[in-house]
């Protein structure tokens, strides 16, 4: 049987990165597919890149400036409207800070 | 006693509202109509806008009782649920958006209210843009509007079934790596995916921020032309968005491609494809020939990694994309102990698999010890597919290859194995990773009677030529548009 790409733990390590609550019979389903589409992007290593700039972008706008000023003051309450939770104005969390 | 007025084009309308011998009205209420009887058994729309359709129709009427009415003004249209619509909701597809309701507009859709359109609905997508089906949508698939037990295509499967239906006139949808093309292709309709910066983002819905972009579906190329004049141009709110002056589009469609230099990428033709995808593409480069184009074989030898570099790419701006779903400021809360665990049990409960998936790897490309073998190598080689386009137009003005290796497959068929849906996106991939435009409009039919599309690939904002291109083609008459059966 051909090698892992990824182990069991490396999925939970990033399912907490991701902030994702994976189930066990998920994470292992996950891990399947993720060594599946892994091995797959290995082809990629065919290519010699050592000479090949990465592109981020392929807009030509650059990174336009503007003045600091407010154009757009949304009103709170709209702002609010989709709030799960909110009380007087704020977002409400879950306790935080102790 | 039904009225036709929902199967006519954009432009014919147009014509007919400016002389008075139509309203917005009964042009609406003929879509609505059509909505109602086929949706049952499509599933194009997540949701319908009948009250406010039926308001901005009227208004679209007052204005054009007096002369000047802007281009697309009383035009029944379906926008895609990934646009921001101020007071309508927006779900993007997903559970985790399914009360999501925006206190703002996207700024085509702001754009497109200034002239008076009309929005039938919001319309079925995979959820965020992850799928080529419309079957990994929050709220059931979409099906194909020429046979109901297919795929409409995807991410934005609703819209095209919406055109190919003529629940609407036009509709508009979003591309990242081929969303827009590859339903148009499976529904048989036009659909364009402008050059990256075309067409402002802001108020989209994000997937892949280098890779997205907003576009058309429509009936001819003529009217997918009047739409892009209409959305295209550019916008303070998105940094990414061009300064180029926008054409009047419609005014490069001479009909002429004499001398027109064509090439077809030989790595676009492969084993494995179906047989009478090929045959009518090739059948469409004859067609072009004795119009009095030139046509060539070119190569792009990257074509093969393009897949890779994709899924590395898509999926780590998405990861960053998709960070901001944490239950707090919108969209569906799952409560939790403390916050982390509010997170983690939200998102899980919220995303589908497709879009965890998705997630989990994007994620992983970028982590620590990660990011050079993945993220970066994916990079260097979108460095390589570009030039690969670049030096293809060194010798062609347009190429043209097929949308998709095969016709629209069967409900359920590709969803056992990510990686065989994945492969079904490889000649509409390269075309985001490039930033390039990209034009899908339909070439024949199967044995079985589905749509067969082509596209029509071009150099950065030679969105002029391309459409020239399609609608010359459109206009020969070599393919018959068929009225789907549903």
């Amino acid at each position: 049987m051909a090698e892992s790409r990824i182990s069991l733990e490396q999925v939970r390590h990033v399912a907490r990165l991701a902030r994702l609550a994976l189930a066990p019979d998920e994470q292992e389903r996950v891990r399947r597919d993720m060594d599946e589409i892994l091995a797959y992007v290995e082809k990629l290593n065919e290519l010699d890149t050592s000479a090949v700039p990465p592109t981020a972008q392929v807009g030509e706008a650059g990174t336009p400036m503007r003045d600091d000023v407010v154009t757009c003051a949304p009103r709170a309450d709209e702002m609010l409207a989709n709030a799960p939770a909110n009380e007087r104005g704020y977002f409400k969390v879950p306790k935080i800070i102790d | 006693m039904a009225s036709e007025l929902n199967t006519i084009t954009v432009a014919a309308a147009q014509a007919l509202l400016r002389k008075r011998e139509i309203s917005s009205l009964e042009l609406t209420r003929a879509c609505l109509d059509r909505v109602r009887a086929v949706e049952p058994k499509l599933n194009a729309f997540i949701n319908v806008s009948e009250r406010e359709a039926i308001e901005q129709a009227r208004a679209a009427d007052r204005r054009l009782a007096s002369d000047g009415a802007a281009a697309l003004c009383g035009i029944p249209l379906a926008i895609k649920d990934a646009y921001c619509t101020r007071g309508v909701a927006t779900t993007c597809g997903s559970r985790i958006l399914e009360k999501f309701v925006p206190p703002f507009d996207a700024t085509v859709i702001a754009k497109l209210r200034d002239e008076g359109a009309v929005f039938i609905g919001k319309t079925n997508m995979d959820e965020f843009g992850m799928g080529s089906s419309t079957e990994n949508s929050a709220f059931g698939p979409t099906l194909n509007p020429h046979e109901l037990g297919r795929v409409a295509g995807g991410s934005s499967g609703g819209s095209a079934a919406a055109v190919a239906a003529d629940e609407c006139l036009a509709a508009l949808g979003e591309d990242t790596g081929g969303s827009i093309r590859e339903p148009a292709a499976f529904c048989g309709v036009v659909g364009l995916k402008p050059t990256y910066s075309r067409v402002s983002r802001y108020g989209i819905i994000a997937y892949a921020s280098s890779l997205d972009q907003v576009g058309p579906f429509a009936k001819s190329v003529r009217d997918a032309s009047i739409l892009l004049r209409s959305l295209a141009g550019i916008d303070p709110n998105d940094s990414t968005c061009s300064a180029r002056p926008v054409p009047d589009y419609e005014r490069a469609l001479t009909g002429d491609v004499k001398g027109l230099r064509i090439g077809v990428p030989r790595e676009y033709f492969v084993e494995g494809m179906q047989r009478s995808v090929e045959s009518a593409v090739r059948a469409a480069l004859k067609q072009y020939e004795s119009m009095g184009a030139k046509v060539d074989e070119i190569s792009l030898p990257h074509t093969d990694y393009a897949i890779a570099a994709y899924y590395l790419i898509a999926t780590a701006e998405a990861s960053a994309n998709l960070a901001r779903y944490d239950g707090i400021r919108y969209g569906l809360r799952v409560e939790g102990a403390n916050n982390i665990e509010l997170y983690d049990r939200t998102r899980a409960a919220g995303f589908g698999a497709e879009v965890k998936r998705r997630i989990m790897l994007g994620t992983f490309a970028l982590s620590a010890g990660y990011y050079d073998a993945y993220y970066l190598k994916a990079q260097k080689v979108r460095t390589l597919i570009r030039q690969d386009f670049e030096r293809a137009f060194e010798r062609c003005d347009l190429l043209v290859t097929p949308v998709a290796p095969t016709t629209a497959f069967r409900i359920g068929e590709k969803t056992t194995d990510p990686l065989t849906m994945y492969l079904s996106d490889i000649f509409t991939i390269s075309v985001n990773l490039a930033g390039l435009p990209g034009l899908a409009l339909p070439c024949g039919y199967d044995e079985n009677g589905l749509p067969i599309g082509m596209q029509i690939i071009g150099p950065p904002f030679s969105e002029e030529n391309v459409l020239r291109a399609g609608d010359a083609y459109e206009r020969a008459g070599a393919v018959e548009r068929r009225t789907a059966k549903v």
